[in-house]
C-alpha cells in the first residue's frame, strides 16, 4: 500500500487542514496460515529484525508475534540511553555498530525517533572507577569509539547541576564522556520500526501469545502454536526479553538467562536543566532529561528473579539517595512515576544473537539491563542470522556456546547489576 | 518490599536478606567427571521459572544463615519457607 512520507511540507500541509487524512501508521494484520520467517516478540529488537529481513534479505512474507501490544515491554519501559563505550573488542563492535546506525535511523524509516547524541557521562567515584574507566577510554579509542577522561571541573563544565564538592559520600573525582551517546525517543523506535516494516509487507499481530513450538522428525521448526491459532514458519527467532526462556523452553532449549525486574521513574516536567546523560554506575544513579521535560531517572535491578514487572520502593530510594547528592537542586522535586521492566541478565552480562540448537530457531536476548542502546545494531545482525542461517562477523561472538567453551565476554561496562 | 520469615528467626523486611537464587542445586559429587556440557548446565543454566520457583535467600543482616523459600515469580507472593537441607513443604497452590 502507499504510504504517506513525512516531511516538513506534509506537516504544513497536513496542520492547514486540520491534521485530517494521516493515515494508520500500519495495518492491525491477521495472523496467516504460513510465513516465511516468524519473529516471536513485538519490541525494537524484534520489530526491527522484521524489518531487516525484509529490507535487506528480501523476505516479506514475514510476521512478527506480540503477545500484548508493540513496544510495550521493555522497549517502552527503559531509560532511552545510547551509548558504546564497552570495554572489549566483541562488544565495542556490536554497540558501536548500532550507535552508528541511530545516527541515520531516522531518515532510513522517514519517522524521527528523536535520537539525540547529547553526550554520556560517567562517573568516577573512587580510585578503582578512575582507573577501570582511563582502561576504558584507552580500550575505546583503540577500537575507534570516542571517550575522553575529564576532570571534575571539566564534568562540571559538561554538566552544569553536577556537584563536585568533596562533602558528599562518594565525591566526583573525574568522569568518563561519550559524546556521540545520548538518548532516543523509545515509542518511537517501535513505532518506526513498525510502520517501516508494514510498509515493506510485514504482518504486525499484536494479542498474540505463542504457547507451543512445533518441530518436525528432523528436530526442525515447523510451526507455532499460538493463542489465535497454529502459524507455520520455517525460521522462527526470538526476541521475546525477560520471556525468553519462558518461549525457549517450549522448544527444549535452555538459556543460560534469569529475569529480574528493572525500575525507573521519572519527575514533574521541568524546563531544560540538564544537557546530558549523566550515569554512575557505583552509586547507581542514571540520568536525563526527556523533551518533555520530565527528569528520566534508572534505577538498579532487584535483588530476586521475577516476571511481575514492578519492583520493590527500596530501590529505587536508593537511587534517587545518589541523585540527590550529585545534583542538590533536585532535592525538592517530585516523581510521577515509577514502572519495571523484566530484563533477561546472562551470567557475562553481554547479550546473545544466535542460533539455537534447534534447526530454524534463532535467539536474540539476554540485552539485561541495558538493551534500548543496541535496538537497530542488534535487529540488523539478527535478520542477518535468521536469513543466512549464520552469524553476522559482529555477532558471531555472541553466541549460547560460549558459556561451555569458556569464551564468555565479561563485560562490567554494563549498568544496574552487580559484578 | 517482600516480608521474608526467616525459618531461624521470623517475618523480617527484604533489606535483611540477600538472593541466593535457584534452590537445590546439589555440587557435582565426581567434579573430575563432569564433561563441558554437565558444568555448564551447572554453572550457568537456571530453571528461570515464571510460577512457583524454589530459591534460596540469606539472612545477611540477621542471624547469617541461608534457608529456602518458594514463591511464586508471576506475583511474588510467597508459598513457603524452609530450612537448608529440608525438602519443601506443602504449600497451597
Amino acid at each position: 500500500m502507499s504510504r504517506q512520507s513525512f516531511s516538513a511540507l506534509a506537516l504544513i500541509r497536513r496542520g492547514l487542514s486540520g491534521h485530517l487524512g494521516w493515515q494508520k501508521q500500519w495495518r492491525k494484520a491477521e495472523p496467516k496460515a504460513a510465513y516465511d520467517a516468524v519473529i516471536v516478540g513485538g519490541g525494537g529488537h524484534g520489530l526491527g529484525a522484521a524489518y531487516y529481513l525484509a529490507k535487506e534479505h528480501g523476505l516479506t512474507n514475514i510476521a512478527v508475534l506480540e503477545k500484548g501490544w508493540i513496544g510495550g515491554g521493555n522497549t517502552g519501559r527503559n531509560t532511552t540511553i545510547i551509548r558504546s563505550n564497552y570495554l572489549f573488542n566483541e562488544s565495542a563492535a556490536l554497540y558501536d555498530h548500532s550507535v552508528k546506525m541511530w545516527e541515520t535511523l531516522s531518515q532510513e524509516l522517514n519517522y524521527n525517533v528523536m535520537f539525540s547524541p547529547r553526550g554520556v557521562m560517567m562517573l568516577a567515584h573512587t580510585v578503582h572507577d578512575i582507573q577501570v574507566f582511563k582502561r576504558h577510554v584507552h580500550a575505546n579509542r583503540c577500537n575507534g569509539v570516542d571517550n575522553e577522561w575529564l576532570e571534575p571541573e571539566q564534568a562540571k563544565e559538561f554538566c552544569p547541576p553536577l556537584n563536585i564538592e568533596d562533602n558528599i559520600r562518594y565525591p566526583v573525582l573525574g568522569a568518563a564522556l561519550q559524546r556521540r551517546g545520548g538518548t532516543a525517543r523509545h515509542d518511537a523506535v517501535a513505532w518506526g520500526y513498525a510502520r517501516a516494516a508494514d510498509a515493506l509487507g510485514v504482518d504486525i499481530i499484536e494479542n498474540c501469545e505463542v504457547t507451543g513450538i512445533k518441530r518436525d522428525e528432523g528436530g526442525a521448526v515447523r510451526a507455532l502454536e499460538t493463542s489465535r491459532g497454529l502459524i507455520r514458519s520455517r525460521k522462527v527467532g526470538v526476541s521475546a526479553a525477560g520471556n525468553t526462556s519462558v518461549v525457549l523452553r517450549l522448544a527444549g532449549v535452555r538459556l543460560p538467562l534469569e529475569s529480574y525486574p528493572l525500575q525507573a521513574l521519572v519527575s514533574e516536567p521541568i524546563k531544560p536543566i540538564f544537557p546530558c546523560v549523566v550515569m554512575s554506575n557505583t552509586i547507581h544513579a542514571y540520568i536525563s532529561q526527556s523533551d518533555k521535560g520530565e527528569l528520566v531517572i534508572g534505577a538498579g535491578t532487584d535483588a530476586y528473579t521475577s516476571y511481575t514487572q514492578r519492583g520493590a520502593l527500596h530501590i529505587n530510594t536508593h537511587t534517587l539517595d545518589a541523585i540527590c547528592e550529585l545534583f542538590p537542586n533536585f532535592r525538592r522535586m517530585r516523581m510521577l512515576r515509577n514502572w519495571g521492566g523484566i530484563v533477561d541478565v546472562t551470567p557475562d552480562r553481554s547479550p546473545i544473537i544466535a542460533k539455537t540448537p534447534v534447526p530454524g530457531l534463532y535467539v536474540n536476548c539476554g540485552w539485561g539491563t541495558g538493551g534500548f542502546k543496541a535496538t537497530p545494531g542488534s535487529a540488523h545482525v539478527f535478520a542477518w542470522t535468521i536469513a543466512r542461517d549464520e552469524p553476522h562477523p559482529i555477532n558471531a561472538p555472541f553466541t549460547i556456546e560460549r558459556f561451555r567453551d569458556g569464551y564468555l565476554i565479561d563485560e562490567a561496562a554494563a549498568a544496574a547489576v552487580a559484578h | 518490599m517482600l516480608l521474608i520469615v526467616c525459618p531461624y528467626c521470623g517475618k523480617r523486611p527484604e533489606i535483611e536478606f540477600t538472593y541466593g537464587g535457584q534452590a537445590h542445586l546439589a555440587r557435582p559429587v565426581k567434579p573430575a567427571e563432569l564433561d563441558d556440557q554437565a558444568w555448564t548446565d551447572f554453572l550457568y543454566m537456571r530453571a528461570n521459572t515464571k510460577g512457583v520457583y524454589a530459591e534460596r535467600w540469606r539472612h545477611a543482616r540477621g542471624c547469617g544463615r541461608f534457608f529456602n523459600a518458594v514463591r511464586d515469580t508471576t506475583t511474588d507472593q510467597f508459598l513457603a519457607f524452609y530450612k537448608t537441607g529440608e525438602r519443601p513443604p506443602k504449600y497451597p497452590k
